[in-house]
């Protein structure tokens, strides 16, 4: 389960495999073409290809003979999803916290306090 | 109601995990002072009563909250403890630096760091930063969601892989 996760931000770690994920949102492409702007051979990116794909990002067609590159968008959902659900975990604990903070001002409403002062 | 237009409010959580560190940053604005905000972290009555969700029942095993001091508390979910606990390494005026572990997976400890920015309005701005021993301990805290909604996030999960979204 987190493995999945894991494989995603590990295979997002390296600039140049975030580059070709980026590129591959605009639609499929051949190897070849997600060569062509890095001085580096076919083989390294094919590489690079096969990370993302164990990670489940991408897919290649078997079928054609071009094997576009597909990128897999809900596997990308699965990460925001999971930021997200944590992001809210601590917006819930945040408003707890907004509240505690609140009573704590009325306790304190007899100390003397700075409102008011410079803006 | 004016801001001060070029600067950004967090008004609500926001959330930072960039994809080749192993950390976790968060930002929140809080109508409070950071002593406050202190107050909230280092009083242990006052942190049960933020630290989870309604459901989550929390109790203080242990708390010394002092720099090279240390705590324990167990949320209780569906009937199971879960057990979280570490150090202080520095307590500041308005920073916090701790570590903290799940105790089941006791190995995996993260260093934290919080940091309260007084913005000058009576309104302080929670500064929360997670650093994890590995990129795998972090997405799973990540996955997880730590003390709260772990076996509602696996059920989802699985649920998802049931329907082939995986």
């Amino acid at each position: 389960m987190a493995d999945q996760l894991s494989r995603v931000f590990a295979a997002l770690s390296d600039p140049t495999r975030r580059d070709i994920v980026a590129r591959l949102t605009g639609g499929d492409a051949t190897v070849g073409d997600l060569a062509a702007p890095y001085d580096v051979s076919l083989q390294a990116v094919s590489k690079h290809l096969k990370v993302l794909e164990d990670a489940g990002l991408v897919t290649r067609s078997r079928e054609a003979q071009r094997r576009p590159v597909h990128l897999e968008a809900e596997v990308f959902d699965l990460m925001t999803k999971w930021i997200e659900r944590y992001r809210q975990q601590a917006e819930e604990r945040y408003r707890l916290l907004d509240d505690v903070l609140a009573e704590m001002n009325e306790d304190h409403r007899e100390d003397p306090t700075q409102e008011g002062t410079a803006s | 109601m004016t801001t001060h237009s070029t600067e950004r409010t967090y008004d609500e959580a926001a959330i930072e995990a960039a994809p080749d560190l192993p950390i976790i940053r968060i930002i929140r604005d809080f109508h409070a002072t950071p002593a406050q905000l202190m107050r909230a972290h280092s009083d242990p009555e006052i942190f049960l009563r933020w630290v989870g969700p309604n459901a989550v029942n929390a109790r203080i095993d242990h708390w010394d909250f002092r720099s090279l001091g240390s705590y324990r508390y167990l949320c209780e979910h569906d009937g199971v403890d879960h057990a979280f606990r570490g150090t202080f390494p520095e307590v500041g005026e308005d920073r916090i630096v701790q570590t903290f572990s799940y105790e089941g997976m006791p190995e995996a400890i993260a260093l934290e760091t919080m940091w309260f920015e007084d913005l000058g309005d009576g309104r302080t701005r929670l500064h929360a930063q997670s650093l994890c021993d590995s990129l795998e301990g972090r997405d799973g805290m990540l996955s997880s969601g730590m003390d709260t909604g772990v076996h509602e996030g696996y059920a989802k999960l699985d649920q998802m892989i049931a329907d082939g979204a995986l």
